[in-house]
């Protein structure tokens, strides 16, 4: 059937180049089609390679579709229909055109059979997100833009110095499990590492998607991190150390969550946390641990998208999204704050929401692996996400103290595109069965027994207690207008000062060196020109007749010898 | 803002009430600590209230240790808004009296 070699990315370029020379209903028809379109067809495709070809000597494979890549290919369809719904009002032909093109490249990402075609949509990936980031038009978020390009591109850089080892070492360019052994292993580790936003390579996200428009932030948070997930389920699963970088990264951005202002930037550390649980799953790699990361990110990008969507919402309304300007939003925007806690109560994993029906996997798996101080510190990191994703943000958006902003819930389209978002929220975590369905593996996990019910509970009321607690003694941080230091201090502030201080003593040791070579070459010109200075010297501007004459007799001396040697 | 509609949190006794729900709640789920048989995993997990304390204590340091790290990360609003700005930007700047000036 030629259907099948239609790859899913394709729909989307074609997508985009209509949505650049339409307008109006017709380009919103369009773009809403796609993705309904593409992902009914791709819940046709059964799995196999579909498209393969012959590129010098190596073979290429655009198009492979097995359980793991269908998975994200179906929650990228997903959300790019939820996000192009909820981006139905924006007159920005850049902004569109751009989002269709990074949701087809995610998705040729996750079907790439082969390290050449990873690259090239890994690259895509970069160069069509970074629109979204600059549609915003601003100069700083023409700045972070240029910043996350850089850093994005240098990772698809590695990633093809990488994959040319690779093919080196192994002679096949095929991506399959790749593991730790050898320049190339590690060169394709920290590619996939720094789009993953593994500890001190996180900040371009905490960086650029705050600084991204409204509707960009919910197209980015779903694809790029969840490409990278991806890509390390294929190439590395099991391998240790992704258990320590996961556990990490469930850690410390909730302390930097808990005192930044910027509701957004809050979720985009929040999203670094969810992702250290895929990675942590990953790293122990059996098939609960495994089904656990490809769940939880199926359902990242659900709620995680809910909750930027909510908060744009209100960026949207108000104009405003840091912590300090809001507040008392849930008496006008209603709708809005009941949506948002539904995401807030998905990513915290309270029971019949859908977080939870997937973070327990990967939690009972580091339990039953034995890692027991990673499972104490996933722990600390479910509790910590519920107190500053769960409670922080509704709380200081919609309640807390009333900031007298009086704006209306958002327009219907982004309306139904929250909505769609929670119901599905509800949904899996009511009825995860049809979720498990499609994962990898077949392990026939149950989340809800008595146990792990009553533990999370248990777990997420104590931690909202601690909040109502310290709240009412007055020892919960304030929010305060401020910037707050982390590791991009070091490449936007300590580099370049050292480097500018660096340049300045060389220039000074440069400038002075060529002053004292001058000034020697001065005196030794001028020693040479008094000695020769004198009558009849080499320099002189006089000449005496006598010496004339005298270089006459020479020269016809010379003459004279010359016809004797004839 | 005096006739202005009340809304349900603008009356304190609202919050009161919830309070003590949310109170009684978690006092409940304490107690059913000790009705449920757990399947335990983890020797850790039989500890008295093991979840309930953690994921208070867990917050709690969570939010003292975040405050301290205030005190020396935290810079001004404005902090890295000069960027991309070098010295010379700057100088010819104050020369000129700034580039959206038509001289």
């Amino acid at each position: 059937m030629w259907m099948l070699e239609i790859p899913p990315f394709l729909p989307f370029f074609i997508g985009a180049l209509i949505a650049a020379f339409t307008r109006g209903t017709l380009r919103n028809v369009i773009m809403i089609a796609v993705p309904i379109v593409s992902g009914l067809h791709l819940w046709m495709v059964p799995e196999g390679i579909h498209l393969q070809f012959t590129f010098l000597d190596y073979q290429l494979t655009p198009y492979r579709a097995d359980k793991l890549s269908l998975m994200f290919g179906y929650v990228f369809h997903i959300a790019a229909f939820i996000a192009i719904v909820y981006s139905l009002h924006v007159r920005d032909t850049m902004q569109q055109v751009a989002a269709m093109m990074y949701a087809g490249s995610g998705l040729g990402a996750v079907f790439a059979g082969d390290l050449l075609s990873l690259f090239v949509f890994w690259e895509l990936l970069a160069f069509t997100s970074v629109f979204l980031i600059w549609a915003r038009r601003t100069q700083r978020s023409y700045i972070a833009g240029i910043r996350y390009l850089i850093i994005q591109v240098l990772s698809g850089v590695i990633l093809l110095a990488g994959a040319l080892f690779y093919a080196a070492e192994k002679g096949s360019l095929e991506f399959g499990y790749i593991g730790l052994d050898g320049i190339a292993g590690w060169l394709i580790f920290i590619a996939f590492g720094i789009k993953c936003a593994f500890p001190f390579a996180h900040n371009w996200l905490t960086d650029a998607y705050p600084e991204a428009t409204v509707t960009g932030t919910v197209f980015l948070s779903a694809f790029t991190t969840k490409v990278a997930v991806y890509a390390l389920a294929r190439g590395y699963p099991g391998t240790e150390l992704l258990v320590y970088i996961g556990a990490a990264m469930t850690c410390f951005p909730i302390f930097f969550a808990v005192i930044e202002n910027d509701l957004r930037r809050v979720l985009a550390y929040s999203l670094i946390n969810q992702v250290g649980f895929m990675v942590v799953g990953v790293g122990i790699g059996t098939a609960l641990a495994i089904n656990g990361a490809v769940s939880h990110a199926f359902n990242d990008v659900i709620f995680k998208g809910l909750l930027f969507m909510t908060m744009g919402a209100v960026l949207h309304m108000t104009g405003r999204i840091n912590g300090s300007d809001l507040g008392g939003l849930y008496k006008t925007m209603p709708k809005t704050t009941v949506l948002c806690i539904v995401g807030a109560a998905s990513i915290s994993a309270f029971p019949l929401f859908s977080g939870f029906v997937s973070k327990s996997m990967v939690m009972s798996a580091a339990l039953e692996e034995g890692f027991d101080w990673i499972w104490l510190m996933l722990l600390f990191a479910s509790a910590g996400v519920f107190h500053h994703a769960g409670i922080k943000i509704p709380y200081f958006a919609f309640f807390a103290h009333d900031s007298g902003i009086r704006a209306s819930d958002p327009p219907n389209n982004m309306l139904l595109a929250m909505l769609i978002a929670a119901v599905l929220c509800i949904a899996i975590g009511v009825y995860p069965a049809a979720l498990y369905s499609l994962l990898p593996y077949d392990t026939g996990y149950n989340p809800y027994d008595a146990t792990h019910v009553l533990a999370q509970t248990q777990l997420l009321f104590f931690s909202a207690l601690a909040f109502v607690w310290l709240n009412l003694k007055g020892m919960y941080p304030p929010e305060l207008r401020s910037t707050n230091l982390d590791f991009d201090w070091t490449y936007r502030r300590l580099l370049p000062a050292v480097l500018q201080k660096t340049f300045s003593v060389i220039w000074q040791a440069d400038q002075a060196l060529r002053q004292a070579f001058l000034v020697r070459f001065d005196l030794g010109l001028s020693f040479i020109a008094r000695k020769n200075k004198g009558v009849s010297g080499l320099l002189s501007r006089t000449y005496p007749v006598g010496s004339m004459v005298a270089w006459v007799a020479v020269i016809l001396a010379v003459y004279l010898f010359l016809s004797f040697v004839r | 803002m005096d006739n202005e509609k009340k809304y349900f949190f603008d009356n304190p006794n609202n919050i009161k009430r919830m309070m003590h729900v949310f109170y009684a709640i978690c006092a409940i789920l304490v107690v059913l600590d000790f009705v449920i048989h757990r399947h335990v995993v983890h020797s850790w997990e039989n500890l008295w209230a093991f979840y309930p304390l953690y994921g208070f204590v867990g917050c709690v340091v969570l939010v003292l240790v975040a405050t301290w790290m205030r005190t020396f990360l935290m810079r001004g609003e404005d902090y890295y808004d000069n960027e991309g700005k070098t010295e010379l930007d700057e100088k010819q700047n104050n020369e000129i009296g700034g580039k959206d000036v038509d001289a």
